[in-house]
This record gives C-alpha cells, structure tokens and sequence, in this order.
C-alpha cells in the first residue's frame, strides 16, 4: 500500500496533479452550491 | 425536440435541472471507473514509471478547456446573432467551468513537466497559448461582471468570447506549427493511437467523466442566473 502511495518516487507530481484537482473541482461545487442556495430566497 | 421552445429561460429551467442531475450521476461514476482504470488496471510507463499517471486528468482537463472556450462562443455568436436571453446565460454559466479546466490542465501539466522536462514551466507554443486561454476566460468573466446591464453585458463579453476563438486552434496546433517542448498529439481521429490500450481507455472514461461533469455544473450555474435575473 505505502507502495501505491509512493507513485515510484513520483508522489509530489501525481498526488499534487490529482490533489488539486480534487480540491479545485471540489470548492466549485460548494461554490455553485452557495449561489443555488441564495438564488432561490 | 421543441428547439425554440426550450430558448426561453423559463421553459429551459426544469430541463437543466434534470440535466444536472443526470450528468453529476454519470460524473461520478465515470470518474470512479476513470480513477480505477488509471491507477490499477493501466501498467506504469516503461519510460516514465508512475509520473505519467497525470495524464489521466491532464488531458481531458485541456481537451475541456479548449471544447468549453468552442461551445461558450458558439453560444455567445448565437446572442450576438439572434439576441436571445438565453444564449449569453449560457456562455456566462460555461466561463468559469472553462477557466477551472484550463487551470488544471496548466497545474497538471507544471507537476508533469518538472520530471519529465526538468521545469515547471517553459514559454513553449502549447504552454504560452494554453495560459492565453486561461486570460481570456479571466477577461470574459471580468469584462461581464464590469458592466451592470445584464443585457449589454452578454453582448459585450460574446464579442470578447466570438474574436478569442482563434487561440483554439493555435493551441490544437501549436505542436506542428512551432518546435515546441511539448509532445504531439498521442491521440487523434486519422492514427491509430500511440498508447496501451487500457492506458487510452482509462483517459476517455475521464475525459467523458470531464465532460458530464461540465454539463452538471453549466447547468446549476445557468439556472442561479436565470433565478438571479428574476427570469
């Protein structure tokens, strides 16, 4: 498992890649969801 | 399909509410199929072991980035040419979706760069016109939120959106046209792709997981501002 995590040396790359993707997509979401919730009052 | 009954704002409401639904679904569980494929079916890259893993988000993230900039000024052509309220919504709820995506696509692409190339960043053909995408969906959203017509303000941003559709294709072909740093395409309609398999797999399932996703929040987005102009 700590294998897996290890991405072959390669950890910062792929798992800041992935991280802030993940963290991006995410804060949009709740963003959007925000904006929803105050549209609708 | 009724087109032009679902161009008015009101009638389009309920429909993209059940789009959003289904598209966040298909999202989801694409992108869980995506990542699986990505991290334990596809084998590590006999040239660039594990690193190359960021290509399972990178390039969807950049294929999205420039697909969304195309339909977002199709849809601002479409309310410069017809006038419709319905069109500029449009473009305005895709902008920062678009923006997300070319963010990632130039985050992803910095973290691959430095082990494979050596550096984060290089003023590069592919990488300079990528990040011109990424200012002209800052100038679009800027120059709508700049002007309090809502009206003149689709108009405004569309003609923005409409002249920056050049730097698509610059960016597509920014590979052949200049010696770039940046690879060619791996994957295109006329070859035969120049990858494993289940490593091309794994990317689509993404890049369509990409995709819905875009669709989903496009059209929570258009909704709030179809609510937000008392439509």
């Amino acid at each position: 498992m700590s294998d897996f995590w290890a991405m072959g040396g390669y950890a910062w790359y792929v798992w800041g890649s992935y991280g802030v993707t993940t963290l991006v997509l995410v804060l949009e979401v709740i963003a959007l969801r925000r904006r929803a919730r105050e549209a609708k009052t | 399909m009724k087109w032009f009954w679902y161009a008015s704002p009101q009638t389009f409401y309920p429909l993209a509410g059940r789009i959003a639904r289904w598209s966040a679904l298909g999202a989801a569980v694409l992108a869980v199929c995506g990542l699986y494929i990505g991290f334990f079916v596809a084998p590590t890259d006999a040239q660039q072991g594990e690193a190359y893993r960021i290509i399972f988000i990178h390039v969807p993230a950049a294929w999205m980035s420039m697909f969304i900039y195309v339909v977002m000024a199709v849809w601002s052509a479409l309310c410069l040419a017809l006038n419709t309220r319905l069109s500029g919504m449009m473009a305005a709820a895709l902008a920062p979706t678009g923006a997300l995506f070319t963010f990632i696509a130039l985050w992803t692409g910095s973290l691959w760069g430095k082990p494979t190339w050596g550096t984060y960043w290089v003023w590069d053909a592919r990488l300079t016109s990528e990040l011109i995408l990424l200012f002209l969906y800052l100038g679009f959203i800027a120059l709508r939120a700049s002007i309090d017509d809502p009206r003149r303000a689709d108009r405004a941003a569309a003609v923005l959106a409409v002249v920056g559709v050049v730097n698509v294709p610059i960016i597509y072909y920014s590979v052949q046209w200049w010696n770039t740093l940046h690879q060619g395409a791996s994957v295109s309609l006329t070859r035969a792709p120049s990858m494993a398999a289940t490593m091309l797999t794994g990317m689509l399932v993404m890049a369509l997981a990409f995709w819905l996703y875009a669709i989903a929040v496009s059209m929570v987005r258009v909704r709030c501002i179809i609510r937000e102009r008392g439509e």
